[in-house]
């Protein structure tokens, strides 16, 4: 469990380390909602990141993706300083991000939403002068039945179930073809058959590309059989396999309540 | 924006009953100026008064799809786009008064009668050019697109939205009301431009200028439609109303959104530049008053009374807003405020979708 907490200097430039947080820290009023945070996730690593709440899940997502400036720390993507770029910069670097609540655009189909996640010319110019190819219609129905929507492919996101909405949303990022996918408890709301789906899908997903799971479901990250950080206090507490964290006695002190 | 005011562009047969009803109505304003060269006793005669009057309309319908483009789309609701259109109103006001050359009451060769009246030598360097209507034209276009560009930038840079950019472009209209109220400014102040004799060789004020600037009014309706009807169409349309109802998530999709919205509200004030120089040789007068903000508040009504993200809507807004305008200062001229206010507020609670979204529950 050694790797991933002091990373020596220069590691972003690793070719095997994808994303690099090194001693991060956000201050709000005071209030230090990640606390000298580092984290290392490796070239098609998935990794699974619990905590209790408050820990600094959704803060450290919100840093890496530029919705957050940390008050100091690094945070690196590939050679990108990503602590400098604005949140659509970062997103066309290949960083993609599905949001705890799910978050699409309502009044678009289930089509339409994919559409405009799709990788693709991002200009104003370039949208109007957009025209969809069959080569991309035939990705955006390999994503919807991926993730089980092709029946309600015309159906605007508005009248979707909740679970249905978390599939929309992954289907969103899978359109982005992003390098690294942050993925905010993607399986709240599901039954405990897509739940399974969903841990098949993001397994499938890693490998490919880097993928960074926040949940709570304990089942859920013990079918990913990832490698898991434990945040707590905004730092991090304990890393290693699932086996490992549930029988740390510090974990158990803050989190398990065992 | 709520999503529930977002429409689904209407299905398969409704797409072609409107297409056709919009073709009818385009056709009957087309052969009104055709009536009015009817002999006076025809029962078909159409008097000068219908004719500038639904001239004067279009260019506010125009006004309004730009405003609808703008606010039903984007999300973005100025309440200043009276001061776009009436920028395209005074450069196309300040060719009209080059054009009086001589003719003016003071007899000066090349200064307006104002300039004359103020004191001034020769003509201001920003008055150059005007006398080409080319020039004039594209400055109606310029003027009002680059004021849009720069309020737009720094506010969407800024990530102002909503309320807040309203209040903005209100200050804008009114600063601009209050900076053209001076004399020396150069645009003849509190009573601005007035007395036009002629546009592109035709004496105003005649039968036929009237039903050329009619017509031209009635073609850019037609255009500004085509355009902003391909726009929403477009996948561009789908990442304005993405905008709209989650801008942040926009972003997180990789959209420089600061770009998809300044595009939009640029092309919006060029269209409403453009519409208020259409709208002053018709009614042959600008002044100041034109960016009292009350002005751009009423545009936004009608695009709230006819449906706002719908297109159809802001036109069918315009007409009626401003038929029943017309009607009542003339029947009872001090209600008018209090009617408008009471439409704004009655339309808000019980047609959130406006006429277009009464029509398409009674169509059901």
């Amino acid at each position: 469990m050694s790797d991933g907490l002091s990373p020596p200097l220069g590691a972003a430039r690793d070719a095997a380390s994808v994303l690099y947080l090194d001693g991060v820290s956000v201050v709000f009023d005071g209030f230090r909602a990640l606390n000298n945070l580092s984290l290392i996730v490796g070239a098609g690593e998935l990794r699974a990141i619990i905590g209790p709440n408050g820990a600094g899940k959704t803060t450290m997502m919100d840093v890496i993706t530029g919705k957050t400036r940390p008050t100091e720390g690094v945070v690196r993507f590939r050679d990108h300083d990503l602590t400098r770029l604005d949140e659509a910069t970062i997103a066309n670097l290949g960083i993609g991000r599905k949001f705890q609540k799910p978050t699409m655009f309502d009044a678009l189909t289930v089509f339409e939403n994919l559409e405009l996640a799709l990788k693709a010319p991002r200009g104003p110019v370039a949208c109007l002068r957009w025209a969809l190819s069959g080569e991309a219609r035939r990705r955006i129905e390999a994503v919807m039945e991926e993730v089980g929507l092709t029946a309600r492919s015309r159906d605007r996101a508005a009248i979707l179930s909740h679970g249905q909405r978390q599939w929309l949303e992954i289907g969103m990022l899978l359109m982005q073809d992003p390098e690294l996918l942050l993925v905010d408890e993607p399986v709240a709301g599901m039954t405990d058959q897509e739940t399974e789906h969903t841990a098949a899908l993001l397994v499938r997903i890693a490998g490919r590309r880097s993928v960074v799971v926040v949940e709570h479901d304990l089942e859920f990250v013990r079918a990913l059989g990832s490698k898991v950080t434990v945040l707590c206090e905004g730092s991090m507490l304990s890393e290693g396999s699932i086996d490992h964290v549930q029988n740390d006695p510090r974990v158990i002190e803050v989190y398990l309540g065992r | 924006m709520s999503a529930t005011l977002a429409s689904p562009p209407p299905a398969g047969s409704g797409r072609l009953t409107l297409r056709l009803l919009m073709l009818g109505a385009v056709l009957l304003l087309a052969v009104l100026p055709a009536l009015n060269r009817l002999p006076a006793d025809s029962a078909l005669h159409v008097s000068d008064f219908i004719v500038s009057v639904s001239g004067k309309w279009i260019t506010y319908a125009i006004l309004a799809l730009a405003i609808d483009l703008a606010w039903g789309y984007a999300g973005i609701l100025s309440l200043g786009h009276g001061a776009f259109f009436t920028l395209g109103g005074y450069a196309i006001g300040m060719h009209l008064m080059r054009l009086i050359g001589p003719r003016g009451v003071y007899g000066h060769p090349v200064l307006p009668d104002f300039m004359v009246f103020l004191g001034y030598k020769e003509l201001p360097w920003y008055w150059l050019g005007f006398d080409h209507f080319p020039f004039a034209l594209l400055m109606a276009m310029a003027v009002p697109g680059l004021l849009a560009a720069v309020v737009g930038y720094l506010a969407f840079r800024s990530r102002i939205t909503g309320v807040y950019f309203s209040i903005i472009t209100q200050a804008m209209t009114y600063a601009l009301m209050l900076a053209f109220f001076r004399n020396d400014m150069g645009f003849g102040g509190n009573n601005g431009f007035t007395d036009f004799k002629e546009l592109l060789g035709m004496p105003l004020n005649t039968p036929t200028a009237r039903s050329a600037l009619f017509y031209a009014s009635l073609a850019l309706l037609v255009l500004s439609y085509a355009l902003c009807s391909r726009i929403t169409q477009s996948k561009l349309g789908r990442v304005l109303v993405a905008i709209r109802d989650a801008e942040s998530r926009v972003r997180f999709l990789g959209y420089d959104v600061t770009r998809h919205k300044l595009f939009v509200f640029v092309l919006s004030a060029v269209l409403a530049g453009l519409a208020g120089a259409l709208y002053v040789p018709q009614v042959g007068i600008i002044n100041p008053g034109e960016f009292s903000p009350g002005n751009s508040i009423e545009a936004v009504i009608w695009v709230a009374v006819g449906g706002r993200g719908t297109l159809v809507g802001a036109l069918l807004g315009a007409f009626s807003v401003n038929a029943l305008k017309t009607w009542l200062t003339t029947v009872a001229p001090d209600l008018w405020l209090f009617a408008l206010g009471g439409l704004f507020v009655a339309v808000t609670l019980f047609l959130p979708r406006g006429l277009i979204g009464l029509v398409s529950k009674v169509a059901k």
